[in-house]
């Protein structure tokens, strides 16, 4: 300030700058750069499958069986063939997963959110976190290891009770009762699978208004019927988005199927024969060794599906997710 | 339909904290009971324990008797959820169900008692209940719209008459005015004093103007320092409670000397 007593005139420099202003326009760059990575590197992807997909997916059927050992067209495996087994096989046993995850998930994360003493809650959310840190070689080796031996004589039960039903039929006469099959595959995605679709419906569950859980309560609610009056329809959406996103991880597991699984070609629904299904990625994983240069090309073509079914599935959870924020708290 | 409540020597407690210490007062059927006091003074927590809500939340008991007709709520083979069939809550803000519509935002309680309510029936219901709100004017053409459509003054109309659905003995009013401008206040008001008819009526309320027009009587409620249980100071039919009150700390509060 001078002397003067009067005010002076605001200037363009008085508002033009101020402390701050480069640190900011410097964090407004970076995060713009991390958002802009996120898309380059999507971009890159799609780029690098499209373009090595390429030379196989152009190529004559023939041609490519000549070249590339595990491509047949004379058997009815051509690459687009294939491919469609694999996706079937992976939207299969994925959706055996989803089946038997999704229900025993909503169960965790109600009884930890409404139903279990604080310390215990807290204690089984940890558990839950440290069930999604095990490698999926190691789910695969106790699958092969442990869990299909268990399951193998209840396969046999099932199969024998309700075989007639095509999803349960068992092996033709005289092959083994492996347990080496879509089944087995299926829970032990399932078991990968409860982590993350619990931990995602607890945050849901807890966002619950409690005034709403208290005019259930009010009225004279059970504490499940409060859960059915409150909780459920508030979550509703966000349980689907969970449902989606452990959807997206079954889909590109490779480790634990390529294990468990007696891996062939085929649509078939019988879910406890070997040898009928295979998914995608234990399929790139089991030929890639052995490919050659244009089998390579076959293999990422593949991929190039795999990649487009989880991109798919991954967007649709996070619409539905992001679709929850419009009826959150009181209205 | 409405039954009197006596509280003897209650104590409430959060976990090992006394919220409330040594109440006793009686409630009258047919009659509307305001309690009034200083924010923390433990008529909000109070009132809760009144259907059993006060244990909702984990650690909160209660010491001593809250007598209805002469069954004590608390007795070992009552079940809370039965309590709270019998003595409705209006809540502070409005909160009817949001995926639900404005009817079955009404039926809500009826359906948790009888599952199998005939359509007709459920219509009825629907209708007396949203009159008895004073709300049936306003929504009889949108039953079917959610309840989360309404204002905030029709929303809490709405949870009146979902509380009044399933009949309560008692109705319990924790601020139900709180949220609201002064137009929907006086609907509210007005509709309690319908009420008072059939049902037994406990309001809490920060306005002492408020206590003064709708309550027959009054229980003032204080405490005497943060950390410090909260305590009935005195209890009196209204009109005497604003004119010639017995405690110098209940003529501070209401003549706004104190707080």
């Amino acid at each position: 300030m001078t002397t003067t007593t009067s005010p002076q005139p605001a200037t363009e420099d008085d508002y033009g700058t101020h402390p701050g202003a480069a640190a900011n326009r410097f964090f407004k760059g970076l995060s713009t750069g991390a958002g802009a990575l996120i898309l380059v590197t999507l971009a890159a992807v799609a780029t690098f499958l499209l373009l090595e997909a390429w030379p196989a997916i152009t190529m004559s059927a023939a041609e490519l069986g000549e070249s590339v050992s595990f491509i047949k067209p004379e058997d009815g495996q051509s690459l687009i063939e294939i491919i469609g087994y694999l996706v079937y096989g992976t939207l299969l046993i994925s959706i055996i997963a989803l089946l038997l995850a999704t229900p025993v998930s909503i169960g965790i994360a109600l009884f930890i959110s409404h139903y279990a003493p604080r310390k215990l809650a807290q204690g089984l959310g940890y558990l839950i976190d440290l069930l999604a840190a095990v490698p999926s070689v190691v789910y695969g080796l106790w699958g092969v290891a442990v869990l299909v031996p268990v399951l193998t004589p209840f396969y046999q039960v099932l199969a024998d009770y309700l075989g007639f039903i095509p999803l349960f039929a068992p092996p033709e006469s005289g092959e083994i009762f492996t347990g080496r099959v879509a089944m087995s595959a299926g829970i032990v995605l399932a078991i990968m699978i409860i982590p993350i679709i619990t931990a995602v419906s607890r945050e849901v569950f807890l966002q619950t208004p409690t005034l709403h859980e208290e005019a259930a309560l009010a009225m004279g609610a059970t504490r499940w019927e409060m859960i059915k009056m409150a909780v459920f329809p508030f979550g509703r959406s966000g349980m689907v988005g969970a449902t989606m996103l452990g959807l997206g991880r079954a889909l590109g597991e490779t480790m634990a199927v390529l294990m468990i699984i007696g891996p062939g070609l085929s649509y078939s629904a019988h879910i406890l024969q070997p040898n009928q299904h295979n998914t995608i990625a234990a399929y790139i994983a089991l030929q890639f060794p052995e490919a050659n240069a244009l089998g390579v090309n076959s293999l990422i073509a593949m991929g190039l599906a795999l990649f487009l079914i989880t991109l798919l599935v991954n967007m649709l959870a996070r619409w539905i997710v992001s679709r929850r924020s419009e009826f959150s708290g009181a209205n | 339909m409405s039954k009197r409540i006596d509280i003897n020597n209650l104590n409430v407690y959060y976990g090992s904290f006394l919220a409330v210490e040594d109440v006793s007062l009686a409630i009258e059927p047919k009659s509307v009971t305001a309690f009034i006091g200083p924010s923390g003074c433990g008529k909000s927590t109070f009132i809760r324990t009144l259907n059993r809500m006060h244990e909702v939340i984990p650690g909160a008991r209660v010491e001593g008797e809250v007598l209805m007709d002469g069954v004590d709520l608390y007795g070992s083979d009552v079940d809370p959820v039965t309590v709270r069939r019998h003595v409705g809550m209006v809540f502070q803000r409005p909160n009817p169900f949001p995926t639900m519509s404005i009817s079955e935002n009404v039926l809500a309680g009826v359906k948790l008692n009888n599952k199998r309510i005939s359509r007709s029936d459920a219509d009825d219901l629907v209708e007396s209940s949203l009159r008895g709100a004073n709300l049936w004017a306003e929504v009889k053409d949108r039953l079917d719209k959610p309840g989360s459509s309404l204002s905030g003054g029709q929303q809490q109309r709405l949870c009146i008459a979902r509380a009044i659905a399933i009949k309560p003995d008692v109705l319990l009013m924790d601020e139900p005015c709180s949220a609201l401008d002064p137009i929907s206040t006086l609907a509210i008001e007005d509709l309690i004093q319908d009420l008072k008819e059939q049902y037994t009526i406990v309001i809490v309320t920060h306005n002492m103007q408020q206590a003064a027009r709708v309550s027959d009587r009054t229980a003032f409620f204080n405490i005497a320092g943060t950390g410090k249980p909260g305590k009935l100071i005195e209890m009196n039919d209204t009109p005497t409670m604003f004119s010639t009150p017995v405690e110098k700390a209940t003529e501070d509060y209401i003549s706004g000397r104190f707080g």
